[in-house]
């Protein structure tokens, strides 16, 4: 694994403009209920996110189970109809189109899926899989679609004699490298990674993320990549987006965003990772209470009811994304000076939170399991570059 | 060999030494890597189909005793030349021909090798040309029970704007009592149908369909249950992420995963079919009285059955083991084809 110093550097200067750019994208689901089915509700599963993914640049997407991540990701490539909202790639709008109209712009945009297991037909031979995308959109030979196949699968790192298998013969590893391949099959510019380690081990983990890497110099990929492992996104990311709630809290370059988050949920998140150094004195926050259903979210910002540093402001008025420094953009009233160099009764409530705030030096450790969720999977960013599975998560 | 792949780093070229030709990794796809080994060797998958299905002992005896049957039935009434439909009262109520060796004096012969009736018509002749009517209403019958059955539950579950309309047509059909609407259906169209086909030809057309309509509703149910559930997995969803048309998603992913629920409703169907057609023509509104079917023979000889048990137990036994073995068959198959079973 390459340290993370060097691959900062050499993405900005492929940064020009944005490939993706989402604005307000909300997708709802309809809840039906009573003998009749009347739509009695919604499960706000993405509500109103926007950002954009520059070109070559990998935009990682965290948060916990459950606040959103894989539905942004799909509705992001219309695997849904949205509720609102729009998506443009490379200025085309795609979020009002027919499926029919977007079966043209499928092969620039493709997905690699969470579950290897599951994403590959199990009736279908590894050829066949990888081949379906070509069958789809080229008009090649039968001979040269055989051809591509054999190369992919040299290019994801798969042994060409097992084109004619069938996928449950492979290890989880090697059925995630199908699944890369049939994603690369179409030479598209931008990739949805929907979790794609979080069913592997972690050694394999490390593999197929250095294949993702590896892909994205030699095709010049733009990858969002969805995850709840933060080292994992830390190594890879060259932004980070936090949801919590359907809602995207927080939206900074990868380096600052660890160094100091912003948004008190963020902070959150980041203190629950365990570190390596067994000496280092971690500050932990610990969030009590359960996240809100997003059929049913709490009045004012989503985040109100957990938060630590929680204002009367925070229950009546929905912060709005605003960028308080250069490339980072937060939503929290923390950082709106209107809010804060208001009235005397809007500062914080609590003087330990501001305190946690300037030094993170004093947490309060209410509950062991809250964030465990969060930090499950995360592991320890070392130099060695093989994050080992910790047993010590949550802790 | 699988675990060795893996433990490889992924960047490395890859070092197996099976394959024919290596390219390292760093092949780009779309660029021409000229090498003769770029052609996938696979076998055909039907080989594949075919080694697993012959190691199924229970569906080579069932396809075997199925094969035999079906040429039974076919060429049987050019080996042995009798008319099923004379009658010879003077030799009525022969016994089989096995009889004679326990009773000597029984009334039996190579003349009728299987006996005659009480009308004296020829028991393997009927038995043969009984089982041509039977074993052709039962695959006509089946085979369109399941094919509207895959059908409607495949637009069902696929279709989430069809799915109501489709299922509460489903429970409409599920909630007519079938033997009711088999009479009226067959009083109804018997005669058109007889004037346009053709007395025989007509009254076949017309119970195959009426057995075809009235048994595709549980096929439709389980395949529509199936077909829901594959929907919502995430290789449906890759392939609709390349932007694949819904004829042939379902040609392509539904269809062949939900093959074995169809493959048991077609052996279920094919006995339903023919059991079916024996009811009917117990009923007097199928076949003409002087039309045998294996189940016309059953029902005929119900009624004397303690004297002549063997004129029911042919028959029955005709039916029984076609059933038995397709429903053999019809496991074997859906093993085969399989590719997780298969190859273990």
């Amino acid at each position: 694994m390459l340290d993370a110093q060097p691959q900062a550097e050499a993405p900005k200067t492929r940064i020009e403009r944005p490939l993706v750019e989402v604005h307000d994208l909300t997708m709802h689901f309809p809840i039906h209920s009573g003998l009749l089915r009347r739509r009695t509700g919604e499960v706000r599963a993405v509500d109103g996110i926007s950002f954009s993914v520059m070109e070559g640049e990998t935009l990682g997407l965290v948060g916990e189970s459950g606040c959103g991540k894989s539905t942004a990701g799909r509705a992001l490539l219309r695997l849904y109809d949205i509720t609102s909202g729009s998506i443009r790639i490379e200025g085309t709008e795609i979020g009002d189109a027919s499926q029919s109209y977007l079966r043209r712009y499928r092969p620039k945009m493709q997905m690699v899926f969470q579950d290897p297991q599951a994403s590959l037909n199990p009736r279908m031979t590894v050829a066949a899989i990888i081949q379906e995308p070509l069958d789809e959109h080229t008009s090649l030979s039968t001979r040269e679609k055989q051809h591509k196949v054999l190369e992919l699968m040299d290019a994801v790192g798969l042994n060409r004699a097992f084109a004619g298998r069938y996928p449950h013969a492979f290890s989880g590893g090697q059925r995630q490298r199908i699944g890369i391949a049939r994603a690369l099959a179409l030479n598209p510019k931008f990739i949805v990674c929907d979790e794609p380690i979080a069913a592997l081990d972690v050694s394999i983990q490390a593999q197929v993320v250095n294949l993702l890497e590896d892909l994205q110099e030699r095709f010049g990929l733009t990858y969002l990549f969805i995850s709840h492992d933060l080292s994992m996104v830390r190594h890879i990311a060259t932004r980070v987006a936090v949801m919590y709630l359907g809602r995207i809290v927080e939206l900074a370059p990868r380096e600052p965003l660890y160094a100091e988050p912003l948004h008190p949920y963020t902070r959150a998140l980041l203190s629950a990772v365990p570190e390596a150094d067994p000496d280092a004195v971690q500050a932990r926050v610990m969030l009590t209470g359960d996240v809100p259903s997003p059929a049913n979210p709490p009045k004012g910002c989503n985040f109100c009811t957990r938060c630590p540093e929680v204002m009367p402001v925070c229950h009546k008025i929905d912060p709005a994304s605003r960028e308080v420094r250069p490339g980072r953009h937060v939503a929290c009233h923390l950082y709106d000076p209107a809010v804060m160099d208001g009235p005397e009764d809007t500062a914080p409530e609590r003087p330990e939170a501001a305190q946690a705030d300037a030094g993170r030096a004093l947490a309060a450790a209410v509950r062991q399991e809250t964030t465990r969720e969060d930090a499950g999977k995360a592991a320890p960013d070392n130099d060695a570059g093989q994050p080992a599975q910790t047993e010590a998560e949550g802790r | 060999m699988t675990d060795r792949l893996d433990a490889e780093p992924a960047r490395g070229a890859d070092h197996g030494t099976e394959s024919l030709h290596m390219v390292p990794a760093g092949a780009v796809p779309g660029g021409m890597a000229a090498e003769g080994g770029s052609r996938i060797v696979t076998r055909s998958q039907w080989w594949d189909v075919w080694d697993q299905f012959r190691r199924h002992r229970g569906a080579m005896i069932g396809a075997a005793f199925l094969i035999f049957i079906t040429l039974f039935v076919i060429f049987g009434p050019w080996i042995w030349r009798v008319d099923p439909g004379a009658l010879d009262i003077r030799n009525k109520d022969w016994r089989p021909v096995y009889f004679l060796l326990w009773n000597g004096e029984a009334k039996a012969g190579f003349a009728h090798p299987l006996g005659t009736d009480n009308l004296g018509r020829d028991t393997l002749a009927n038995l043969i040309q009984g089982g041509r009517v039977s074993m052709a209403v039962g695959w006509a019958a089946m085979l369109l029970s399941l094919i509207l059955g895959t059908a409607i539950g495949v637009l069902a579950g696929y279709f989430r704007a069809l799915d109501g309309l489709l299922m509460r047509f489903t429970d409409l059909v599920l909630a007519l009592p079938i033997l009711p609407l088999l009479l009226v259906m067959m009083l109804l169209f018997r005669e058109p149908l007889r004037g346009a086909f053709g007395p025989e030809a007509g009254i076949f057309i017309l119970i195959v369909t009426v057995i075809g309509i009235t048994s595709w509703m549980q096929a439709a149910r389980i395949v529509r249950g199936d077909v829901l559930a594959l929907k919502e997995r995430e290789f449906v969803l890759a392939s609709r992420s390349i932007g694949t048309p819904a004829h042939r998603m379902i040609g392509r992913h539904i269809l062949p995963n939900v093959m074995s629920p169809i493959m048991v409703s077609a052996t279920l169907g094919l006995a339903n079919a023919i059991i079916t057609e024996s009811a009917l023509s117990f009923l007097g509104l199928g076949f003409p009285s002087d039309f045998p079917t294996w189940g016309k023979l059953l029902f005929d000889s119900v009624d004397r059955m303690a004297d002549y048990p063997e004129r029911v137990i042919w028959p029955g036994l005709a039916i029984s083991l076609t059933v038995l073995s397709v429903n053999y068959i019809g496991d074997g198959l859906r093993d085969a084809l399989d590719p997780r079973i298969r190859g273990q």
